[in-house]
């Protein structure tokens, strides 16, 4: 009933492209952009720092790669990689730069991490779907080895471990074990949001079309113009971008200390695309729909059986939530490939005719 | 169909496009086999000939998607056969596609905004704020893929997903993309291959539109012989790869091997 365009004219081609053309969705994304930020006034320490700092940081991953796969349909594997090399890349430009500011870093590990994903992007030229996804494999199991073996890489630390070191912004500490919860939550919150929205407006203009015209059906895009290798490069370089600086932002204001292991396949690169398939490809909503998804099943199996007088065993639950990432996955794989995205919106198409269908 | 279509808007201009003794083999299939001729600026050029006479395949040759293994293609003075196929679009060379290749999980809109792609310059900085002078920008293209919407009277399906829309308007939208890139020269393969009677006549009517408006040269591939008779100036016609005749459409019609080969035997 209040949810309707009716009454809502657009006078211009502007309006009529903007990201919300609906008064009410506009008024709800940043209703919901306002309760993230004021979240840390009564969330506690647990829920911040083990769950919704991890939250931001998938998302601003899983938004990486759905530009990469949801829009410009190259597949990769290699997300974890990418991450790590943003993670490490900032860690040495920390460390071995005296007063580098941390932001500064952290987008200038984007800057190299889409560098290397330029440089395993070039085979995309030649080879598609399966074959691709083989070789961000090779790129996942590569980059991960040479950073474990290559001692430059962790500043020779014996037990190979990079720890981010303490910096502030504004004079708040933002990284590092001494910064507060609070303070991390907010620099990650405040990344997702500027490049979520960066993310948007990129999809709804020239290059976001080009990356779906290959997408879509490679030949004609070509014959009208646009270059196939450019084109998936740039995707490469923009969706690793946005995984370096997630990839910075979970070592330097989640885990504040890593390995190589926190991003192998299992830990994230399989996670993430879970992530984007639940939430939609193609969907920069989705992608962090998706996100939160994945992060808050296992929690929620962990408390609410409990709640309604239900205990079942930890091992359990790990299958349960293993058998139902799956069922899922299957679901949106087969009949619904874009998404919880596409759910909503069906919900909405519907609710904006509600209660008189025709 | 309209009557009596004649040049009489539109001079037919000099040759802009030469093709000269063009041969393209499949491995024992010879899909071209020695063929020449030229394109005049603002004419329309039918090429005509039985189901697998290298109709499609000339025109993968002109724009650059298929390489022949002899001869060569001029097109305003440069080198076409050997080039790659995005130039093609660079050099104002538009086409549709017998099978068609919209973007399918794109809107009509959306679709047609990407023929304008190649116009568009702003770079990837202002692209990513949206703002200044790359939302200029994507107003004033937006207001050129209105125009052809306008043209094409496809207004109501602007939002759709070409996916779901009905074959006949999937082949207009087609040729929306196409003429959104304003091109010189337009190259459409079959575009009223599975209408029905009134669709075509839309499509015909489209067709003689931007070449009288814009002075688009095109290039037709057609089965249907009443169309192909009505609307264009030359036709040429193909047999098993080779070039069997080429003149107006009264010369043609008239040419014997033609009759042999092709109208007297297939009328469908
Ligand atoms: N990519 C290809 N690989 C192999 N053979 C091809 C290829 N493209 C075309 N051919 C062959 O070349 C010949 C000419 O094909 P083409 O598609 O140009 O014919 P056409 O005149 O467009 O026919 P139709 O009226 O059926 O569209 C056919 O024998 C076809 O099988
Ligand atoms: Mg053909």
């Amino acid at each position: 009933m209040f949810y309707r365009e009716a009454g809502q004219f657009k006078t211009s081609y502007q309006d009529d492209q903007a990201i919300f053309p609906i008064l009410q969705d506009k008024v709800a994304v940043l209703a919901l952009v306002a309760f993230a930020y004021v979240i840390p006034f009564f969330a506690n320490e647990y829920w911040l720092q083990a769950i919704l700092i991890q939250f931001l940081v998938f998302a601003l991953a899983a938004i990486g790669l759905n530009l990469l796969m949801g829009y410009a349909g190259q597949v990769s594997l290699g997300t974890g990689a990418f991450m790590a090399v943003g993670g490490y890349a900032c860690y040495k430009l920390t460390t071995n730069i005296e007063g580098m500011n941390v932001i500064v870093a952290i987008l200038l590990s984007g800057g190299i991490t889409a560098a290397v994903g330029i440089l395993f992007g070039l085979p995309s030229l030649r080879i598609k779907g399966f074959y691709l996804a083989v070789a961000t494999l090779a790129a996942q199991f590569f980059i991960l080895w040479l950073f474990n073996k290559v001692g430059w890489f962790v500043n020779d630390n014996p037990s190979g471990t990079v720890t981010a070191p303490p910096r502030e912004v504004f004079g708040v500490l933002v990284s590092g074990a001494q910064a507060t919860p609070e303070a991390r939550y907010w620099t990650c919150l405040t990344f997702l949001v500027i490049f979520a929205w960066i993310a948007t407006n990129l999809v709804r203009g020239r290059i976001g079309r080009s990356w779906m015209a290959i997408r879509d059906m490679d030949i004609a895009a070509e014959i009208i113009g646009i270059r196939p290798l450019r084109t998936k490069l740039t995707a490469f370089a923009i969706s690793s971008f946005y995984c370096g600086v997630a990839g910075a932002l979970m070592v330097f204001c989640w885990l504040g200390s890593v390995e190589t292991e926190a991003f192998d396949l299992f830990n994230v690169s399989f996670p993430v695309l879970f992530m984007i398939i639940i939430g939609g490809l193609g969907s920069i909503g989705g992608s962090i729909l998706g996100a939160a998804f994945i992060v808050l099943m296992p929690i929620f199996l962990v408390n609410f059986p409990p709640m309604i007088g239900i205990d079942i065993a930890t091992d359990f639950q790990k299958h349960i939530e293993e058998i139902i990432f799956g069922a899922l996955i299957i679901f949106f794989l087969i009949v619904e490939p874009e998404g919880f995205a596409r759910l909503w919106q069906i919900l909405r198409e519907k609710l904006r005719t509600w209660p008189f269908p025709y | 169909m309209p009557e009596g279509h004649t040049a009489q808007h539109r001079q037919v201009g000099d040759v802009i496009m030469k093709v000269e003794d063009v041969s393209l083999s499949f491995g024992g299939v010879r899909a071209l086999d020695n063929v020449s001729f030229d394109v005049r600026e603002h004419e329309i050029l039918a090429i005509i000939g039985p189901n697998g006479a290298g109709k499609s395949s000339m025109l993968n040759c002109i724009n650059g998607f298929y390489h022949p293994q002899e001869g060569s293609i001029y097109y305003k003075g440069n080198r076409r056969d050997t080039a790659k196929t995005f130039e093609a679009a660079e050099e104002g060379i538009a086409r549709t596609f017998q099978n068609i290749a919209l973007f399918k999980g794109m809107s009509t809109l959306d679709n047609i905004m990407t023929g304008r792609n190649l116009k568009m310059k702003k770079h990837l900085f202002w692209q990513a704020l949206y703002f200044g002078p790359a939302l200029k920008e994507e107003m004033e293209h937006r207001a050129k893929a209105e125009e052809v919407i306008d043209f094409l009277e496809i207004e109501a399906i602007r939002k759709t997903p070409v996916g779901r829309l009905p074959y006949g308007l999937q082949k207009r939208v087609e040729l929306g993309r196409a003429l959104a890139a304003e091109p010189d020269l337009l190259l459409l393969d079959e575009p009223m291959a599975g209408m029905n009677y009134e669709e075509k006549e839309d499509m015909v009517r489209y067709i003689l539109d931007v070449n009288d408006e814009f002075g688009t040269t095109i290039i037709l591939i057609e089965h249907d012989m009443s169309v192909v008779m009505d609307i264009s100036d030359r036709v040429i016609v193909l047999d098993y790869g080779k070039k069997l005749a080429e003149g107006t459409p009264d010369e043609v019609k008239g040419n014997q091997d033609v009759i042999d080969a092709y109208l007297g035997v297939s009328h469908d």
